[in-house]
This record gives structure tokens, sequence and C-alpha cells, in this order.
């Protein structure tokens, strides 16, 4: 375990230090200490190390992480995980806005509440979120699956292409297009994995599922109010 | 983009320092705002004199001209604002000379506790020409500017007060701020500048001339007012804030059992006092928060 203490370098030197073991098959294991909000912090990391940040980060903490553990012991800011390719990134509190934006792979995992704007875009990645999440969540999620164990604010799903969602409580409003869909066995099965590589104690059969109703995918005249 | 810091306290052995808090989150806002700061700070109520501050390009011209007009009113000057303090009796005819007098002097705000100081330049600099950081009060907000909607000028930056002991500032831009300034002058609201964020403060202020208090106030602009907006707001004996249903614009509170404090990101409250302990959230879109304290 490497300790890493803001309050004595700068962010750039110690992204530099984590960012140093890209490529490699490195487990080394870091202690981010005195965060204090920084911005883009451990961000760019491309190696199966382990990353523990003592405190809470301000906006897109980890983002673009490959195949690292990076775990946020707080709050993060705005844009946590932001374009994620695989790894994991687990935020202990609170996720602000746009948490997951744009993910192609791996698993974000947040204890507290996220935001607005959770998974928008999301291309792959998979995000559990134990608390609520904010309005316009998953917002075109083209692939990947969202999990909510609380409930979801406002239109939900918005012009959602092949993304799964998976809300425990309410859901405030649809987005357009996403509908509510039946539960198969594969979808629980799908759901079960999940929530066990997040840590999460659940039964999935207490979720329901939402999904694309795929009527604007191509654009019909018939629709063009639904726009 | 812009900064915004608040603190309103709740235990009044933290008065002292409410200054120096301020400061410092201000100054940790600067990249968020390089272009202009400004504060305004509300001092222990009781029955003390009334607070007019002004702002004047010229100084040494107009300080002493005002203070020869004005013998009534003690004038401090500090840079290129002054606080003139007289008894409440003279405050309505005090404006009204000003106003109609010295034209180039403006009035930055006037009330029983609140003072507010907002120049062009970098945070740090701003708060050390005016000595934020030794002021006292029992609540306060300050805001850092990025100019987007209008020129960087002293009247320009935020805080807006546009009432008695009333003021906002404002991350984000409106898109309705031309009709409401318009439907404003009709109720009798004079405006300093081409601000958007003035016409939200002058809008409150309307509101709560009307009747309302702070918090339905805030409703009421949550209905009228459109765009991008993260609002705090300060009035006599309270604090508010408002984000738009969007809500892009970045927002953080922290509430102990000593304060509760307002940053466009956590990094301005990591040194308040206790914030391991502080209860810490992120405000809900267009829902309306506000404190008061018994007057």
């Amino acid at each position: 375990m490497t300790a890493l203490d803001l309050a004595h370098s700068d962010l750039r030197a110690v992204n530099a230090q984590l960012q140093s073991l890209n490529g490699t098959q490195s487990n080394a294991e870091f202690d981010v200490l005195n965060p204090r909000g920084s911005h883009a912090l451990a961000v760019g990391l491309d190696a199966p190390i382990a990353v523990r940040i003592n405190g809470s980060t301000g906006y897109y903490c980890a983002g673009m992480n490959q195949h690292a553990t990076v775990r946020v012991a707080g709050s993060a800011g705005p844009g946590v995980a932001e374009n994620m390719m695989s790894g994991m990134v687990v935020v202990e509190g609170d996720a602000s806005q746009y948490a997951g934006a744009t993910g192609h792979g791996g698993l974000l995992v947040v204890r507290g509440n996220a935001a607005s704007r959770c998974g928008i875009s999301m291309k792959g990645i998979d995000i559990v979120v134990q608390g609520n999440i904010g309005h316009m969540s998953a917002f075109m999620g083209q692939k990947g699956n969202l999990v909510v164990l609380g409930c979801a604010g406002d239109a939900l799903g918005d012009s959602l292409y092949e993304a799964r969602l998976f809300v425990r409580g309410s859901v405030a409003s649809l987005g357009t297009d996403c509908v509510e869909k039946e539960m198969r066995p594969e979808h629980l099965e799908t759901l079960a994995a999940l929530l066990g590589r997040a840590g999460v104690e659940a039964d999935p059969a207490s979720f329901r599922r939402y999904g694309s109703a795929r009527t604007l995918y191509h654009f019909d005249i018939d629709n063009a109010q639904a726009y | 983009m812009c900064g915004i810091v608040g603190v309103f306290l709740k235990d009044s052995a933290l008065e002292p320092d409410l200054g120096a808090m301020l400061t410092a989150m201000l100054v940790t806002m600067t990249d968020r705002g390089p272009d202009s700061a400004g504060i305004a700070i509300y001092g222990r109520e009781g029955s003390g004199p009334y607070r007019i501050t002004v702002q004047s390009p010229d100084p040494a011209q107009d300080f002493p001209a005002l203070a020869a007009r004005l013998p009534d009113a003690a004038l401090v000057g500090t840079a290129s604002h002054a606080v003139l303090t007289l008894d409440p009796d003279r405050a309505d005819d005090t404006l009204a000379v000003i106003r109609a007098e010295f034209l180039t002097v403006r009035v930055m705000s006037h009330g029983a506790r609140i003072t507010i100081f907002k120049e062009t330049g970098l945070p740090r600099a701003v708060a050390d020409t005016f000595g934020i950081a030794g002021m006292a009060g029992t609540h306060g907000i300050g805001h850092t500017r990025m100019a987007t909607e209008s020129a960087v000028t002293t009247l320009g930056a935020h805080p807006f007060s546009t009432g008695r002991d009333q003021c906002l500032v404002h991350n984000g831009s409106l898109s309705n701020h031309n009709d409401w300034r318009r439907r404003l002058r009709h109720y009798g609201m004079t405006f300093e500048t081409d601000n958007d964020s003035e016409v939200a403060a002058a809008y409150l202020t309307h509101r709560m001339q009307g009747g309302d208090n702070l918090g339905a106030a805030l409703e009421a602009g949550l209905r009228d007012l459109d765009g991008f907006y993260t609002f705090v707001v300060g009035t006599e004996n309270g604090f508010g804030v408002l984000r738009d249903p969007i809500a892009c614009k970045p927002a953080v509170m922290a509430e102990t059992d000593r304060y509760v404090a307002f940053g466009s990101e956590y990094r301005a409250l990591v040194d308040l006092p206790g914030i391991d302990a502080a209860r810490v959230w992120e405000p809900e879109p267009a829902k309306v928060y506000f404190w008061e304290r018994a007057a």
C-alpha cells in the first residue's frame, strides 16, 4: 500500500504516479489522502491497480478508467467514472450529476444517491445505485444495465436504445419511448449477478424492468410529436 | 461558469469568523470566476444605525463631496466603496439625495444589516482590498464571476441588491430577463445594469414587497424565471437556495448544528469547522431551501 497525500504533493504528481503503471499488470494498491474535492483525480488509469480515495472528490473522478478499481470513501462530484471502459468504481457516499456518463464497460457502484443524468448515453457500463437517481437518467442509453435500489426521478430512459433499466422503488415518470417490460428469467439472472458484483443484498424479483419501446429508432412522421 | 459561496450561522460564537470563512471559500472558487468577486455580509442585528454602501469610479472626488452634502451620515471609504451609517429615519431622504445629486455614485446596498463590496479582479485581491476577512456577521454570500451575459464591470459583479437588506447571487443565465425587466419597471423597480441576475434579484424584491416571505418568493420564481440558475439569496434574517428544474449548475450544501453552508463545489466547504461530521448534500432541482432566524 502506497500512500499519496494531496496535502503534500500536487494533483498532477499524484495522477502521474498512478498513471505510471498504465499498460502493466500491476496489482499495486494506493491510498490517496486529503482529496479535498479535487478535480479529475485518478483519471485515465489503465492497469489492474486498486486506489482508495479517503474523502470526497470534485469533478470527473476516475474518468476513462480501464482495469483499475477506484473506491471513493466519500462523495463524488459531477461526472464520476465518466467514459469508463472497464474496471470498477465504488462511491461510498453520493454521486453528483452524470455519474457513469457515456461509459463503455466496467461497473460503477454508488452506495448513496446519484443526482440527475446518471448513466446518460451509457454504452455498455453497468451502474448500481443503492439510493435514488435524479431526472433524465439513462437518457439515450445504448447498452449496459442501470440498477437502482431506490427511486428514479423524472424522464427515466428518455430516447433509450438498448440499455436495460432495473428500478426497485418508484419512477417519477418515464421518458419518451421508455416503457416497462416483462422481467424474464434471463433478466433476473443478469440482475442477481450485478447485485452480487456490487456487494448488494436485494431480491432481483423486487425490481421492475424498463427498456426501449423502439419506436424512435428511425424517423417516422407519425412519431414527430414524440421527439 | 461562476462560483458561489454562502454561510448562514446558527452558532453566534462563529460570528467573528464569518468574514474569514467566506474569504477562504471565495478564494477557493477563483477558477470558477476570475473576472470579478463580491460579497454581501450581514452584521449582527440591533437597534443600530442604517447602513448604505455606495460605489464610485472616482472615490477621491465623490466621497468627500458626499460627506459634505450628508453631514448627518458617517462615511467610511475603502477603495471604490464607502459605507455611510446614519439614523434609520434619515435613510429614505439620504438615498434620494444620493440618487438625485450624485450621478456617478451607485448604491450597492442599504439596510439595517447588509454591506456589499464587489469589484472586478481576482477574488483574493477583492477580498484583501475591502478587508473582508476581518468582518463579523451572522450570514453572508459571496460570488466569483466568469461573465457570460453582460460586461465585466463593478456593477455587473454580484451580489445584486435591489431591496432593503436583500441580495442575490446567480450562477447561470436567464432567458426571459428582458421581459421581466420590462414588467418589473411597470411595478416601479429600477435597474442599474443590463444583467440578467439583477432582474432575478428585483423579481424577488418585488415579490417580497407584495408580502411573500423568502420561501414563497423563491417558489414563485420557479414558475416565472426561465433559464439556468442556481440562486443563493440573503435577507435581513434569512438565507435561501434555489436551483432550476434542469439543475446543470453545480451546488453542494453542508449543515451542522453551528451553520448552513453553500458552495458551488465541495472544495469550497472543506475547511469549514466540523465539515467531516456535517450533513453534506446536493440540493434537489426545483426545490426551495431557506433558513430564517427569528427577528
